[in-house]
């Protein structure tokens, strides 16, 4: 992010942002150590990790299906811990990196 | 033609006066003792039509500055004061314009703190709020209170400044004792104290966001150009002070000196004990001793250039602090000890701690510690600990 460049001579008096909104470019995602990995075939499309997501970063798909925005998903676990079908488990970072590589 | 005229007026109806020159649009305290006489005041103002502003009532310290914070980020002029266990309760939110650069104003009836429970004056409440990034201004006397007021309005809004200021007055020394005020004439006030424009406002039409998330990357940046303009008002200040000098009569320095040519001994206080000091530096002088005062007028941003220049010539300083940082000693003693060692190795320091909790310091307490501290110095010559003594108190 260009803005973890910023000098102080260029912060504006105060910290003050004059950009609204820029919050959504601020990359949550950095956080996260665990990240959910989704086993579609068992989902039942009910929505609830959906509204359970603290950092409402779940979106539905045209086909119904959610999916974690994984820039700002930050890994809490919620959305596994409350989907009634087992769908998403946590993977560590590091294992899903790992599995990437070798693919 | 102005209208200049002396009132007799307590400490904290000469704060008022100068809040209801500065037209302020929002007032939000909360009453402590020895404060209270001020909100009481602006209060009635208010009622009685004397003062177009907005009394925002609220139920505790916290949620005045809370409120100071709002009001002077949607681009109002504000003012608050407290004391004591007041401030500590504002102490969490001091923070806040401090940081976000909201020039607010406020008053101190410095206090005491608990426990054993004291409504009187020493410098407690001061200490513990020293390093929170407002600019903090001590009055030694009640047309002082009124002046510096008055200023710390210019002074917190100039655009080259944007930081809040606190204007401190010891508690029942000053706020509740009347003594003659020139009052100057309003229009005057309000020429010297223009209408200002924060340069970002909460304003709908062109929203910005304030107070923002600081995450590791950008918070040592926001410190370093607090820091740094922070340290770039000390001119300002002075610039605004030598100007009311100019428009008022009555011009003020961060150190200012008493009695200072060719002396060898200075006492240093902060407050309204420095005129106590004074009579009791025109005494010593008549006895033939080479004794003078410095005041600080400034406690941040700590003056230091103004403070090495006023002892230069000094062989020994004498520090009187009412306050008690436990377990360190006098806490403005520390900081001037810090401010002198680059410069000034050679010279003796003695610190006395003394005035705590309303204990009256006479003209003889300040003669005591000019001679204990000559006997101390003579005695560290021997080997002994120059460390603070508390002066006054029974075994
Ligand atoms: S792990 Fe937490 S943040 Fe990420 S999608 Fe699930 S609920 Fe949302
Ligand atoms: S909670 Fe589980 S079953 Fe329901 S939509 Fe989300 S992933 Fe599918």
């Amino acid at each position: 992010m260009g803005k973890e460049k910023i000098g102080w001579k260029e912060l504006e008096i105060g910290c003050v942002v004059t950009e609204p909104g820029s919050a959504a470019s601020y990359k949550t995602g950095e956080w996260r150590s665990e990240r959910p990995v989704r086993d579609n075939t068992k989902c039942i499309k009910c929505g609830i990790c959906y509204i359970y997501c603290p950092d409402a970063c779940i979106r539905e798909d045209e086909e119904g299906y959610f999916e974690a925005d994984l820039y700002y998903c930050k890994g809490c676990g919620v959305c596994a811990h409350e989907c009634p079908r087992g769908v998403i488990t946590m993977v560590e970072e590091e294992e899903e990196a790992k599995e990437e590589k070798e693919k | 033609m102005t209208k200049r005229r002396i009132v007799g007026l307590e400490g904290s109806f000469a704060i008022a006066e100068a809040v209801r020159m500065a037209n302020v649009d929002v007032i939000s305290a909360y009453p402590i003792t020895p404060q209270t006489h001020i909100v009481e005041r602006l209060a009635e103002m208010i009622a009685d039509g004397e003062l177009d502003a907005e009394f925002i009532c609220v139920e505790s310290e916290h949620s005045a500055m809370s409120a100071c914070v709002g009001a002077s980020a949607a681009g109002a002029r504000v003012f608050t004061c407290s004391a004591s266990q007041g401030l500590e309760l504002m102490h969490e939110v001091l923070y806040i314009p401090s940081s976000m650069r909201l020039p607010i104003v406020a008053v101190a009836a410095n206090r005491a703190l608990s426990a054993p429970l004291s409504v009187w004056c020493d410098h407690s409440d001061v200490m513990a709020i020293r390093d929170i990034g407002w600019i903090q201004i001590f009055a030694e006397n009640n047309q002082q209170a009124f002046d510096l007021t008055v200023c710390a309005y210019r002074i917190a809004e100039d655009k080259e400044v944007l930081f809040p200021a606190m204007v401190h007055m010891d508690g029942f020394y000053l706020s509740h004792v009347t003594e003659g005020v020139m009052l100057p004439d309003e229009e005057e006030v309000a020429q010297f104290i223009p209408d200002y424009e924060y340069p970002f406002v909460l304003d709908p039409d062109n929203p910005v966001s304030m107070g923002c998330y600081g995450p590791p990357f950008i918070y040592p940046e926001a410190k370093k150009a607090q820091e740094v303009d922070f340290e770039k008002t000390k001119p300002k200040i002075q610039e605004v002070w030598n100007e009311f000098g100019d428009t008022f009569g009555r011009s003020y320095s961060p150190v200012e000196e008493y009695q200072m040519e060719d002396a060898s001994i200075a006492l240093l206080t902060m407050g309204s004990s420095g005129e106590t000091a004074m009579l009791a530096a025109d005494e010593m002088r008549a006895e033939g001793r080479e004794v003078g005062l410095v005041r600080l007028r400034l406690w941040r941003p700590f003056p230091f250039k103004e403070f090495r220049e006023a002892v230069k010539d000094v062989e020994l300083l004498v520090v009187l602090d009412r306050a008690l940082s436990f377990g360190m000693g006098g806490p403005v003693c520390s900081e001037v000890k810090s401010a002198l060692y680059e410069k000034r190795k050679e010279l003796n320091i003695v610190g006395f701690i003394g005035g705590l909790g309303g204990r009256d310091i006479p003209i003889d307490g300040f003669k005591y510690m000019v001679n204990r501290a000559v006997e101390r110095v003579k005695a560290a010559e021997w080997g002994e600990e120059m460390g603070p003594e508390m002066i006054g108190v029974r075994e």
